[in-house]
């Protein structure tokens, strides 16, 4: 009957700029109100403010300098969506004709009625009854998969599903992580060897759950959610242990992807689930990770 | 609390896995996540910490001040506590939004400290009746990622351990007045005992079982839990209030089990805040150096 707790000391704190390639010479973070040039003469870019004639930073981030343009690129960012990204977005309201869903991004996207699939793949005119039916389909709280169809000229994106790998997302779980850190690729689901399937949301969202059987059609673009269908204990290890090495990737700002995700999970076979959450395990396959892809690149 | 959406079909998964004992981040029921700790990083304030319990990010500090003894405790201390949720926690805080969770906290650490024997209120008493220390402990709640009443109170008692006082001498003055003169050297100063100063353990019930430490996504998937506040004396656990938060009720035979269960993690994690804060102090000497703070 002892449970396991652990306080650490700051003092201890891991210093994750080892794992930079370069350490001796990181770039200077700015904090929002400094000074970048101190003057005149410069243009500002984006992220950044003139206050009595000198540039400064708006966001926290690193400067980067085009001849006479000064800007600052964000360390933490919200989504910038474009147009063919895959993301993973939850429902927040249910409205006329459409769904108000949160992507991460500055402004609420929408996913219209007319761009979803609706049960039984059925093609037609989305009538009145539909309109009536739509809190049965995706309610607050869902989560679902889709693709950015639009962006309209402020910034709210539009989504749809209208394909059979798109649609609700049934037992698994959520992953948030910085949307810079998740590599843009030509696929972004993912069946793991280690058991497990992936949805690399590229707004940062991280979808983990087990793999369907192949002849279970329909349950991924339909809106089917088995929800007295238990999660056997093993398939529930691999999911915690991705959880957790997807974290510990993005703790160390590596980025995430199906190449660094197995690695990460391989080299992370050493230690318990459970382990995964310690600094110094994080640190540990940060490295292990880094160091894995490199050799892989050259 | 802060609200977390989740899909019936998340709930689901997360009620399964801690009916499997095995959650979603691999912990068993009664696994806490790693927490990290920092006392003196407020260099203004008379004693500070600063507590990370995975997401969830506190911040304590103490001020100390010289008030006039309540006249139906006239040999008793005052402490005050104070909770601010931070709009950078999430947006929900922002204007009035996060005072009705402050105001919890406040009441639920209030009710902790109450009983002169969770804490030692004498120990505050400069002379008895007239003068005495009053203590403000205010709470900064910056991030939120479950599990605010544990990682509160541990930063709580964290910030009360580094709390310096400062020595005071009292002088007689004509017609049995007294005159207090604070020491003017910023070392001579005395710390507060905490040793009996009272934890609280949120048990959380989801589904027929009790866990501790939920995540933010956990507390969106139970119907109630209870807050037992721990308070050690003489080496054994003792119960110094309990506070029950979310729609939900319990059958009494769960009610005990809750309640030895918070006992006992209670004391485990007494014994491990008490050995990190001694560990620290030795390691950082009388004069701290520096702080290790948030950046890094």
């Amino acid at each position: 009957m002892t449970a396991n707790a652990t306080i650490e000391l700051a003092l201890d704190r891991v210093d994750w700029r080892d794992l930079a390639a370069h350490p001796e010479n990181l770039p200077r973070v700015y904090t929002p109100g400094e000074v970048l040039m101190p003057e005149a003469g410069f243009m500002r870019g984006h992220g950044t403010f003139v206050e009595d004639e000198t540039i400064k930073a708006s966001v926290a981030g690193v400067i980067e300098k085009v001849n006479k343009l000064i800007s600052v690129r964000p360390l933490k960012s919200r989504y910038v969506g474009e147009i063919g990204d895959v993301v993973v977005a939850r429902v927040i309201e249910v409205q006329q004709k459409r769904w108000r869903v949160d992507t991460n991004s500055r402004l609420d996207s929408i996913l219209l009625l007319s761009s979803v699939n609706l049960p039984g793949g059925e093609l037609r005119r989305r009538s009145a009854e539909d309109e009536q039916m739509m809190r049965r389909y995706l309610d607050e709280g869902d989560l679902i998969s889709a693709e950015v169809q639009n962006i309209f000229e402020e910034g709210t994106l539009s989504l749809y599903t209208r394909s059979l790998k798109y649609g609700k997302l049934s037992q698994g779980l959520l992953v948030k992580v910085f949307p810079a850190l998740v590599k843009r690729r030509k696929m972004h689901f993912h069946n793991l060897p280690c058991g497990a399937s992936v949805i690399l949301g590229n707004n940062g969202y991280i979808w983990i759950a087990p793999t369907k059987a192949q002849e279970q059609d329909g349950g991924e673009g339909g809106f089917a959610q088995n929800l007295n269908e238990h999660v056997p204990r093993n398939d529930r290890e691999v999911i915690a242990r991705l959880r957790n090495c997807v974290l510990a990737l993005a703790k160390c700002k590596l980025m995430i992807y199906d190449t660094s995700i197995q690695y990460a999970y391989e080299e992370s076979l050493k230690y318990e689930a459970h382990e995964l959450l310690q600094q110094n395990a994080i640190y540990d396959i940060g490295e292990q990770t880094q160091s894995r892809l490199r050799d892989s690149d050259e | 609390m802060a609200y977390v959406a989740l899909s019936e079909a998340e709930k689901t998964f997360i009620l399964h896995g801690v009916e499997e004992d095995f959650r979603c981040d691999g912990r068993s029921r009664r696994d806490y996540r790693p927490m990290e700790l920092e006392t003196g990083v407020v260099s203004n304030a008379s004693g500070s910490a600063r507590l990370r319990l995975a997401n969830t990010d506190i911040l304590v500090g103490v001020k100390t001040e010289i008030d006039v003894p309540s006249p139906l405790a006239p040999e008793y201390g005052k402490l005050e506590f104070f909770v601010d949720c931070s709009a950078n926690a999430t947006p929900d805080f922002e204007g009035r939004g996060g005072s009705d969770l402050a105001q919890e906290l406040i009441l639920s650490l209030q009710n902790a400290y109450e009983s002169p024997q969770a804490f030692d209120y004498r120990s505050l008493c400069l002379i008895p009746g007239q003068q005495c220390w009053k203590l403000y402990i205010d709470i900064l709640v910056l991030e939120c990622g479950g599990n605010l009443h544990d990682a509160v109170s541990l930063a709580a008692k964290a910030a009360l351990f580094n709390t310096k006082l400062p020595r005071v001498t009292a002088t007689l003055l004509d017609a049995g007045i007294t005159d207090l003169i604070i020491s003017d050297n910023p070392y001579d100063c005395t710390r507060i005992g905490i040793e009996t100063a009272p934890l609280l353990v949120t048990v959380c019930k989801i589904g027929d079982y009790c866990l501790v430490d939920p995540t933010a996504e956990e507390e969106g998937c139970s119907t109630v839990s209870i807050v037992v506040s721990v308070s050690m004396r003489n080496g054994e656990p003792y119960l110094s209030g309990t506070h029950m938060t979310g729609g939900g009720s319990m059958h009494r035979d769960t009610m005990q089990n809750c309640l030895q269960l918070g006992l006992s993690i209670g004391e485990q994690l007494n014994t491990l805040l008490t050995k990190m804060l001694k560990q620290e102090q030795d390691r950082v000497g009388p004069k701290r150096p520096k702080t290790v703070g948030f950046l890094k």
